[in-house]
């Protein structure tokens, strides 16, 4: 067993960086290279194209990455853990197999994490008497079950653990929480009970502090003027010791900084109860870590306490509800915000005109520059331009189109100044609902296949 | 007492939570974290977001990171796909409550 472990995170979410990866593994010594490529809409996005493809339905990003970094990181002996499986991990397997071939990376192990999507076994859940109590209102799923797009469990460390233990040197998963990307390599190397909570509760924390790329090692920091090297700043690393303490760190000689600061910043991202983090392995108590400086760019994280995980899986569901448009002009001055008040006001009426109207809290109306994101804490001002934004949401999609193109007119037919009209006529995308519920954990079963090229 | 403003001793970070967001920020000294614990009441805060924060007000406290996080209820104009508007991630929202006045 080795006592320490480096463990980078090189992409934050799908549409990060390719440069975050790629430097990662030249640009310094690695263990392990931790890939997030899902959210929520991901899902729903992805079984909508794999109903078209079989073959589809995976982060297509990750395989276009692997091009670049083969077969560097397997000589290199950098092992890769990814939930770029998507809905159809599989598929995602065999392209990665087919690369590795054509890439004479003889010998690699490609390895798969199935078992998180539910979607097929939905009926026979909903029928064995199970639910899947939205938890946000309490209405049950068979509300929506005819406008269901996706269904996943969120899955742990366990199962990345016992990918890599069957020898695989990529781990392809679906929905792996985004920390088990983390936790499962240092579980797999340090052989941890999973009774052992503080210890899965410190690999969980390590997880949330790199789960976002850079923005713990300078990136969306407050005191942005204090971060140097921006363009190749560096992603971080979890330097990790088997007792459950670890270090945040980055490569020698890259841009952004490792900081306490950097780090808390992260460790608020996205947190609710501080002290009762819940993960599918364990649950987290964020107020027992004790997070210090250690060093230029060295951060260390000691003390986490944890505690048993639930008996229950958080699910993720998405279902279709309904559409949305939404479309921008530019309103110059003088008086830009007037003409772009008077430029909203002229689209609702003209469409209620021929018979198409909306509910107001389904219309959206703001003038970008005059204080959108801080609505109500900034002084009303007169800007040289504003772009006005305008958005509807219904479920009736000949709506939604209509609205649509009602916007463009406005250059000729409403106040003066008006212009940038970017992208087109706008038209109805789907609006994908999102569902969180429960499972009970013997419900779910996972499995694990290598392949070796 | 003197008012000061809250991006003079706090920094913040903010993403979404469901329809909600959630703010987290957190000060230097222990004098300082005294000080936001007793100013960034759940009410002030809901004030100060009172355009933007449609919902309750959470919050909860981090002594070991001497760290505040709130979380914002109905302050995305709808979860996730459903928002049409521009930040439906809550992303600003840290430094939105770093605007705040306090007394110092």
């Amino acid at each position: 067993m080795r006592d320490k472990i480096l463990i980078a995170n090189g992409q934050g979410f799908w549409g990060d960086s390719i440069l975050g990866p790629v430097r990662l593994v030249r640009e310094g010594p690695l263990d392990y290279l931790a890939l997030d490529y899902l959210a929520e809409v991901t899902m729903s996005i992805m079984q909508k194209l794999r109903s078209r493809d079989p073959d589809a339905g995976y982060a297509t990003d990750f395989v276009a990455m692997l091009d670049r970094i083969l077969p560097e990181a397997h000589e290199r002996g950098v092992k890769i853990v990814a939930n770029a499986g998507g809905v159809n991990p599989r598929a995602c397997m065999r392209a990665v197999l087919a690369l590795a071939r054509r890439k004479g990376c003889k010998g690699l192990k490609v390895g798969v994490v199935e078992g998180d999507d539910i979607l097929e076994r939905l009926d026979e859940i909903l029928a064995a008497g199970h639910p899947m109590t939205n938890l946000d209102t309490g209405e049950p799923l068979s509300t929506v079950r005819d406008r269901i797009l996706s269904a996943n469990v969120y899955i742990g460390a366990p199962a990345v653990a016992e990918c890599l233990a069957a020898g695989a040197d990529i781990v392809i998963g679906g929905r792996i929480t985004d920390p088990a990307l983390v936790a499962g390599p240092m579980l797999h190397e340090f052989g941890w009970s999973l009774d052992d909570h503080d210890k899965l509760a410190a690999s969980t924390v390590a997880g949330h502090i790199v789960e976002c790329g850079a923005q713990c090692t300078g990136g969306n920091y407050t005191n942005w003027r204090d971060v140097q090297g921006w363009a190749n700043i560096g992603y971080p690393i979890i330097e990790a010791c088997a007792d459950g303490t670890f270090h945040v760190t980055k490569h020698e000689g890259t841009g952004g900084m490792v900081t306490r600061d950097s780090v808390v910043h992260q460790l608020l991202y996205e947190m609710g109860d501080p002290r009762r983090y819940l993960g599918p392995d364990c649950t987290a108590d964020f107020t027992s870590a004790v997070v210090a400086q250690d060093g230029p760019d060295r951060v260390k994280v000691s003390g986490v306490k944890g505690g048993p995980a639930t008996d229950t899986f958080k699910v993720s569901i998405s279902y279709h509800d309904g559409y949305k448009a939404t479309g921008q002009l530019t309103v110059s001055g003088p008086d830009a915000v007037a003409k772009a008040q008077l430029c909203a006001d002229i689209v609702f009426d003209r469409l209620a005109l021929d018979g198409v109207t909306f509910e107001d809290s389904q219309k959206m109306v703001e003038f970008v520059g005059a204080g959108v994101c801080h609505a109500g804490m900034v002084p009303a001002i007169d800007p040289p331009e504003v772009v006005l934004r305008l958005g509807v949401r219904d479920h009736d999609k000949v709506k939604v189109n209509r609205f649509g193109m009602e916007i463009v007119p406005l250059v000729t037919s409403g106040p003066p100044g008006v212009t940038g009209f970017a992208g087109g006529r706008p038209k109805a995308t789907d609006v994908v609902g999102y569902w969180p519920a429960l499972l009970d954990k013997d419900l779910v079963k996972t499995s694990v296949t290598v392949e070796e090229v | 007492m003197a008012k000061i403003r809250l991006s003079e001793i706090a920094q913040a970070r903010s993403g979404d939570k469901g329809d909600g967001s959630n703010v987290g920020v957190f000060v230097a000294t222990p004098e300082h974290y005294e000080l936001i614990k007793r100013e960034l009441t759940t009410d002030r805060v809901k004030q100060h977001f009172a355009g933007i924060c449609k919902g309750e007000v959470e919050r909860y406290e981090l002594p070991n990171l001497l760290a505040l996080n709130f979380i914002l209820h109905d302050s995305l104009g709808g979860g996730g796909s459903a928002s049409l508007i521009t930040d439906a991630q809550g992303k600003t929202h840290g430094l939105a409550l770093l605007r705040m006045e306090i007394e110092a």
